[in-house]
């Protein structure tokens, strides 16, 4: 079994009234059902309610499936005696950097979650160095959280999960409430991670950029997985992503028109240099 | 910015004083508070004041920054003076129309300066060497036998250090609300007071809402990286006594015993 699976899941936010009566029930995720092996980058796509912070939620055990199961590492999230080991298991990063760092020093924040497991203090120091240098954040060990940019403070946070030693990295939106390049910074902090430390990273996103050095990527729509596949193959049903009002990179969208038109252009094109070489053998 | 702000008014230095666990220096703190009561006589005050000249020539913070927290007090102390002066009864010295300063009344009003004095000049000497980080980690080891007591004291230090890191958020947050509100037409200027503190609920209201919102969103990040209270947690700055801190037990016990003689000696 893979480091991730989800069968038939199923979540429900309940709305009650002042009371406590059922006002109504919004279905956020509705029957998913996901695969995740060890060392996979996978990346979830879709639009706001979508559901996929929802179902980033279950892998982290803050949320529980109303429906279905969720096992994280062979572990079912239901069941209470695992919650701090899934939990460590699967780290995550939310969106809003300055509502998930809990310290006043860089260092110590990283060392928020090894000081909660019960880390040896010496340990501690060991893997706040080695989770701030794989995010290159070291030389602002005993900066103050808030003197540092919305990339950096998003990379300590990351720093603050490695630190727990995850076999998975949960990152949810990360990337939502920073400018172009704070974005590239913590992209390339979280891809360094799995192809150097060959942890689990789930991606959740609405930036079509973000996913395309994925291995896998599932498209949600209405709390359902709409399309998934690798980012070729779901780069390729550029009419389906509209439907889901999802923007399509725009060399992918280029190149789509331009086949239209009739010119020899292969499906899913993702980056720019392939785009030129397809251009290329089409001019021969 | 108003993001740069530092809360109290730690001065950066490498001292022997800087270097002391927050614990000693917050006991010392307490006890130099306390033996300003309870010394009697010039001979008590001027070891006060000697002792605290010492600690500040060791702190290697500049003179003027204690000071800065005397200004606050300034009013406070003349009024206490004045009332002293004037409406003690006693021996009189000379009289201005209808009030009498008398020998009593200077007394004490000198006895009262001096102790504000260095009571406030003292109490900063702590605040300028110990980061509130360094404050509350000692604030929580110094409370922890009260943990027995039902006293939640590690759930206390939590709440006050993540209090300040959120100061400086919240306050850039009051700012922008501000701003935004202002744009909108808003007026927190014109008007009485009544008119002045109803203009703030446009303000208050966002501020609540987003300052919730966050303490949710920090909860759910507190617990995704298992965060579950006080038990079985390690520390990654434990706090140990070392040889310097001892030694700094010794020096006020000896400043205590030394103020008790000297102000048996030399009374007022």
């Amino acid at each position: 079994m893979g480091i991730i699976k989800v069968r038939d899941l199923v979540y429900e936010y309940i709305r009650r009234d002042e009371e406590g009566n059922v006002e109504g029930i919004t279905t956020a995720v509705d029957d998913v059902d996901l695969d995740i092996e060890q060392g996979d980058f996978v990346a979830v796509l879709g639009h706001n309610g979508s559901g996929k912070s929802t179902l980033a939620k279950h892998l982290n055990a803050i949320l529980y499936p109303s429906e279905g199961t969720v096992w994280v590492d062979g572990k079912d999230t239901k069941e209470e005696k695992y919650v701090w080991d899934i939990r460590q298991t699967a780290g995550m990063v939310f969106q809003n950097p300055d509502n998930q760092i809990i310290g006043q020093i860089v260092e110590e924040d990283v060392g928020f979650g090894p000081e909660n497991m019960g880390v040896p203090t010496k340990e501690i120091w060991e893997r706040v160095e080695e989770s701030l240098k794989a995010v290159g954040m070291y030389q602002f060990r005993k900066f103050s959280p808030n003197k540092l940019s919305g990339g950096q403070k998003q990379r300590v946070s990351i720093a603050g999960v490695i630190a727990m030693h995850p076999k998975c990295i949960v990152l949810d939106e990360p990337t939502a409430m920073l400018d172009p390049k704070g974005r590239k910074e913590v992209l390339r902090a979280v891809r360094a991670l799995n192809d150097v430390e060959h942890i689990t990273v789930i991606l959740i996103t609405h930036y079509m950029e973000e996913v395309i050095y994925a291995d896998k990527v599932y498209v949600m729509d209405q709390g359902k997985v709409a399309i998934q596949g690798t980012p070729r193959e779901v780069f390729s049903e550029v009419e389906k992503l509209k439907e889901l009002r999802l923007d399509v990179p725009q060399v992918t969208l280029l190149a789509y028109e331009l086949a239209k038109e009739g010119l020899r252009m292969p499906k899913g094109v993702l980056t720019n240099r392939e785009f030129r070489e397809a251009l290329d053998q089409c001019r021969r | 910015m108003l993001r740069d702000i530092t809360l109290g008014q730690y001065y950066q230095a490498d001292s022997v004083i800087h270097r002391l666990d927050p614990r000693v220096k917050l006991g010392a703190t307490i006890l130099f508070i306390i033996s300003l009561f309870a010394f009697h006589g010039v001979g008590g005050y001027v070891t006060a004041a000697l002792f605290l000249a010492l600690v500040i020539r060791l702190s290697g913070v500049p003179f003027r920054f204690m000071i800065k927290g005397m200004k606050s007090i300034v009013f406070l102390l003349s009024i206490t003076v004045i009332f002293n002066l004037f409406l003690t009864p006693g021996e009189p010295v000379f009289s201005l129309w209808k009030l009498t300063v008398t020998r009593e009344g200077v007394k004490l009003a000198v006895l009262l300066s001096v102790r504000l004095g260095l009571l406030i000049i003292g109490s900063s000497v702590m605040t300028l060497t110990t980061t509130p980080n360094q404050l509350t980690d000692g604030l929580e080891k110094m409370l922890k036998p009260l943990n027995k007591l039902k006293v939640p004291v590690h759930e206390i230090a939590m709440m006050m250090s993540i209090a300040l890191r959120f100061i400086p958020i919240l306050m850039e947050e009051t700012d922008k609300i501000m701003k935004a509100q202002l744009a909108r037409c808003a007026d927190f200027e014109s008007g009485n007071l009544i008119r002045k503190a109803k203009s703030l609920v446009p303000l208050l209201v966002p501020l609540f809402i987003s300052a919730f919102r966050r303490a949710n969103d920090l909860a759910m990040a507190m617990e995704a990286r298992c965060y579950r209270g006080g038990e079985h947690r390690t520390k990654m700055k434990p706090l140990h006594y070392e040889k310097r801190d001892y030694m700094a037990y010794l020096v006020v016990l000896c400043y205590l015993a030394a103020g008790v003689v000297l102000g048996k000696l030399l009374p007022i």
